[in-house]
């Protein structure tokens, strides 16, 4: 298991959304696998220096998302459901992500063709992390 | 009275003259929790802490702590209670340890392994006198003094004036670290909003006098919004919507802040025929500057927001 949590009180997004964030970009990327664990509740808020229940809150949104559950007595794991966003929500995601791709490479005087080419290489260069894969229910 | 309640005010109201200092404040704090309390200098917040601790006497109005009427504080109910006040009051002579020794007397509940902690983190030697400590240092061992009788409810008057970057946080993580019993309930003040973001359950929002918001602090930051909307020309007049905080006009757009409670701002603002309508997230900052600042109507208080639901 490695995920190393960055928490910026202050930000826009609320300490507990910064946390189920980054479990879910972890768990997408692959440094998060099926059956690993995390820290406990306690464990985590003193680590980053957090009110427990922002801790235990985005663990709860996390086990209501499927991404984690609880077992009795041993700490939250990650589960094997793999789904981490639906299909809308990931679509919300990616689309800024593609504007700004977009819009840089047009500032950087590249060619749409240029563009295509390149994202082609790279999405045939792309091997999921084993296991990872996000099924789409 | 609740047992679950550990601060509870019906009407508590300070007057120093004619100028009221805290006008009918209705507050309830709820056992184990962190409640930030929030607002301008001179808005009433150590008025209120003072009342409630039994210093200053209401011109009106009631109020318990741990149950007991604050009017009539009994010596057994103020061993429950740690209050930090904002000046850190200390026998410049004593040494640390002494310091410790001294207040330890006082105290049968007295755990040295806190003190010591408390001491140990804010990185304080004790064999250095009082007086040589730094502002950072004296907070400190302040704290240490008020959390080793192991009180159930801590009273914080604005912990973190004047600390530097770390002293704030060990401050911070010292009020973690308390919150492993979990009947304990720390009630402070503060400017700090990061810190209240990090610490805070509930905060209350204390505005000249008056107490304007006191929920769940990510409620706080749920209803007070930011909504853009993008129009083809110049914008359209704004209506006037209840919960409206602040207007900016820019060429073709309007950025309303408001608090949003039932849909019925966000209607009206569709009304406008926008051709795009963006709802922002804001910080907690942004939200209690919003919430505060000198633009736009405030003439509404939270709660009664939350009647008309």
């Amino acid at each position: 298991m490695a995920i190393t949590f960055h928490i910026n009180p202050g930000s826009n997004t609320p300490i507990y959304q910064q946390i189920t964030e980054q479990v879910r970009l972890a768990v997408a990327g692959g440094s998060l696998r099926v059956g690993d664990q995390l820290p406990s509740v306690r464990a985590l808020a003193e680590e980053l220096v957090v009110n427990p229940n922002t801790v235990a809150r985005a663990y709860g949104d996390l086990i209501q998302a499927g991404l984690l559950e609880s077992r009795s007595g041993r700490g939250v794991f990650i589960t094997p459901k793999r789904k981490v966003y639906s299909r809308e929500e990931g679509w919300r995601r990616l689309e800024p992500l593609l504007d700004s791709l977009i819009g840089e490479a047009m500032v950087l005087d590249f060619t749409p063709e240029e563009v295509r080419a390149a994202l082609e290489e790279k999405l045939r260069q792309w091997k999921p992390a084993k296991g990872n894969k996000i099924n789409h229910e | 009275m609740n047992e679950d309640t550990v601060i509870q005010t019906r009407g508590l109201t300070k007057y120093f003259g004619a100028k009221p200092a805290v006008y009918d404040l209705n507050l309830s704090v709820p056992r184990g929790c962190v409640f930030a309390f929030l607002g301008r200098n001179g808005s009433g917040k150590t008025t209120t802490i003072r009342m409630l601790m039994g210093l200053l006497a209401p011109t009106r109005g009631t109020g318990t702590v741990l149950g007991r009427d604050i009017r009539a504080l009994t010596p057994e109910t103020r061993a429950r209670i740690g209050y930090l006040t904002e000046e850190h009051p200390l026998y410049g002579w004593m040494k640390v340890r002494e310091c410790g020794e001294f207040q330890s007397r006082f105290y049968p509940r007295w755990n040295n392994q806190v003190y010591r902690g408390v001491v140990g983190h804010f990185g304080l030697k004790p064999e250095a006198r009082a007086r040589d400590l730094s502002r950072g240092e004296r907070a400190g061992l302040c704290l240490a003094l008020t959390l080793a009788p192991e009180p159930e409810l801590l009273v914080l008057d604005d912990p973190g004036l004047g600390l530097d970057p770390v002293a704030r946080r060990a401050l911070v993580e010292s009020m973690i670290f308390l919150t492993r019993k979990s009947d304990r309930t720390i009630f402070f003040s503060s400017h700090q909003l990061s810190d209240v973001e990090r610490v805070a359950d509930y905060l209350a929002v204390f505005d000249r006098s008056v107490l304007r918001a006191c929920c769940p602090v990510e409620r706080f930051r749920e209803r007070v919004r930011q909504v853009r909307l993008r129009f083809a020309g110049p914008p359209p007049s704004m209506p006037n919507l209840p919960g409206l905080l602040q207007t900016v006009r820019l060429e073709n757009e309007l950025r309303v802040t408001l608090v949003a409670h039932n849909g019925e701002a966000e209607q009206a603002l569709r009304g406008l025929n926008p051709r795009e309508m963006e709802t922002m997230p804001l910080s907690l900052e942004d939200a209690f500057i919003s919430y505060l600042g000198e633009r736009g109507e405030k003439t509404f208080i939270w709660s009664e927001l939350e009647a008309q639901r």
